[in-house]
C-alpha cells in the first residue's frame, strides 16, 4: 500500500467512503443550505406579503427577480412558486380586510366573472394570439393608469361622489362605504363606468392568463382608474380577486410538479404573516401615501411590459 | 333622501354581516392551511431535510400525497398543506355564495354562482389542454 495514495482510489474503500461522505459532509452542508433558504424564503414571503397586502398586488414583481436571479432557481419553479404567493397575499389579507370592511365583496364577485373568462380566454388562446401585441396594449395600459393616477393625486380627490348616482353601479349595488383608519371616518363611495371596468378586468384576465404577470396591477387600474373607486377599496377588493384567479391555474402548477414545497412553503409562511401585517398598515395609511408608493411601481411594470413588447416578448 | 339613506344602512348592515360570516370561515380555513404547512416544515428540519423523497422529486398525485401523509413524509404534508392554501379563495366563493343567499341577495346568489362554475370549467380546461 502506498501512503500517499488517496484511500478512495481502492475499489473495495471507494462504496464505503462515498456513502460515510455523503452523510459527513453533503448531510450537514445541505442542511446548511436548507435552514438558509428557508430563512430567506420567509423573509422575502414576509417582505412581498407586507407590500403586496399595501399595493393590492400579487407580489410576483419582487419573487420572480428574487428566485431567479438572486436563488438561480428555474423560471418554471418560480412561477409556480409565484402563483402561490398570490394565494398566500389575497388569503393573508382578506382575513384582515374581511373583518375591517374595507373591501367590496359585490365588486369583487361581479368583475371576477370578467378576469376568470378572460383567463380561459387567455388560455385557450395561447399560442393564437401573439403576446407581443399584449405587451404593447397592457403595458401602455399601466403607464397610462400610473399617469392618470399622478393626476388623481396632485387633484387630491380620494371618493365619488355625483349628484346623480351611475345607474348600473346603482341597479348591482356597487357602490359602497368604508371607514377610513387614517382619516378616522366613514367614507362614501360611488362605483361609475361599469362597462369599461368589466372590459378592462376581461383584458386583464386574457393578458394575466397568458403573460403570467400583472394579475393585481391590472385589477387596481380598472377599479382605481375606470371604476373610479377609492384606492383602499380598490387595493383590497383587488387582493381578494387575485386570489380567486389565481386559484384555477394553480391546481395545475401544483400537479404538474412546479410547485416546490421546500421553496413555496416557507415563502408561503412568510407572506401570509406579511400579508396579516400590511393590511394592518395600509389601513392607517393615507391613500396619498400608497398612491406615492404606487405611481412608481405601476409605471415600472407598464414600462417593463413595453419593452417586452418592443424587444418581441 | 331619508328613504335612500335607509336604504343604504340597510345594505350596509346586510354586508356587515355577510363579512363576519365569511371573515370567520375563511380565517379558519387559512390557519389550518398554515398549521398543515408548518408541520410539514418542522418535520422537515427535523429530518435534517430530507424531504422523504428522491433529491429533486415530490409528491404530486393525489394517492402519492395521501400515502406519505400518512407516512409522515415532510413533502406530502407540506403538500397537503399547500393544497389547502389554494382551496381557500375557492372556500371564499362558496361561503359567499351562501351568504348572499341568506341576504336574501338573488342577482348576487347568481352572479357569485357564475364566477364558481366558471372557475370549475377553467379548472377542467387547465387539466386538459
Amino acid at each position: 500500500m502506498y501512503p500517499d495514495t488517496p484511500i478512495f482510489a481502492y475499489p473495495e474503500y471507494q462504496k464505503y467512503a462515498k456513502v460515510g461522505e455523503v452523510d459527513f459532509t453533503n448531510g450537514s452542508r445541505e442542511e446548511f443550505i436548507m435552514i438558509q433558504t428557508m430563512l430567506i424564503m420567509m423573509g422575502v414571503g414576509l417582505f412581498a406579503g407586507i407590500a403586496g397586502a399595501i399595493l393590492g398586488l400579487g407580489g410576483g414583481i419582487i419573487i420572480t427577480p428574487v428566485l431567479t436571479l438572486m436563488m438561480g432557481l428555474d423560471i418554471k419553479y418560480a412561477i409556480g412558486a409565484s402563483i402561490i404567493a398570490v394565494i398566500a397575499t389575497s388569503s393573508g389579507s382578506t382575513i384582515a380586510y374581511l373583518k375591517d370592511e374595507v373591501l367590496n365583496l359585490r365588486v369583487a364577485m361581479f368583475l371576477e366573472i370578467a378576469t376568470t373568462i378572460g383567463g380561459i380566454a387567455g388560455a385557450l388562446l395561447t399560442g393564437v394570439l401573439d403576446p407581443k401585441y399584449l405587451y404593447l396594449l397592457f403595458g401602455a395600459l399601466l403607464v397610462f393608469s400610473g399617469w392618470n393616477m399622478w393626476r388623481k393625486l396632485r387633484r387630491g380627490q380620494e371618493a365619488l361622489n355625483n349628484v346623480k348616482a351611475d345607474p348600473i353601479a346603482t341597479k348591482l349595488k356597487l357602490n359602497g362605504s368604508y371607514f377610513d383608519k387614517a382619516e378616522f371616518k366613514r367614507v362614501d363611495y360611488q362605483v361609475e363606468q361599469v362597462p369599461q371596468g368589466f372590459l378592462v378586468m376581461l383584458g386583464a384576465g386574457l393578458a394575466s392568463g397568458m403573460l403570467g404577470i400583472g394579475s393585481g396591477a391590472f385589477k387596481v387600474t380598472a377599479m382605481d382608474t375606470f371604476m373610479k373607486m377609492p384606492l383602499k377599496p380598490s387595493s383590497a377588493t383587488s387582493n381578494l380577486m387575485m386570489g380567486v384567479t389565481a386559484a384555477a391555474s394553480a391546481t395545475v402548477y401544483f400537479f404538474n410538479g412546479s410547485i416546490l414545497p421546500n421553496i413555496a412553503v416557507p415563502l408561503a409562511l412568510g407572506i401570509l404573516v406579511g400579508a396579516v401585517i400590511g393590511s394592518r398598515i395600509m389601513q392607517v395609511l393615507p391613500a396619498r401615501v400608497i398612491r406615492m408608493i404606487f405611481i412608481p411601481v405601476i409605471l415600472f411594470i407598464g414600462l417593463q411590459m413595453l419593452y417586452k413588447g418592443i424587444i418581441g416578448g | 333622501m331619508d328613504n335612500q339613506s335607509h336604504q343604504n344602512s340597510a345594505t350596509e348592515n346586510e354586508m356587515d354581516h355577510i363579512e363576519v360570516i365569511i371573515g370567520r370561515i375563511l380565517q379558519i380555513g387559512v390557519v389550518v392551511a398554515a398549521i398543515i404547512m408548518l408541520f410539514g416544515l418542522i418535520l422537515l428540519l427535523v429530518h435534517d431535510g430530507n424531504g422523504g423523497y428522491p433529491v429533486g422529486h415530490q409528491p404530486t398525485t393525489i394517492s402519492a400525497i395521501a400515502a406519505g401523509t400518512v407516512a409522515l413524509k415532510p413533502y406530502a404534508v407540506m403538500m397537503v398543506g399547500m393544497f389547502c392554501l389554494i382551496l381557500t379563495p375557492v372556500l371564499r366563493v362558496v361561503v359567499s355564495i351562501y351568504a348572499f343567499y341568506k341576504e336574501h341577495d338573488t342577482l348576487y346568489v347568481w352572479i357569485t354562482t357564475t364566477v364558481l362554475i366558471i372557475l370549475c370549467i377553467s379548472f377542467i380546461i387547465g387539466h386538459t389542454v
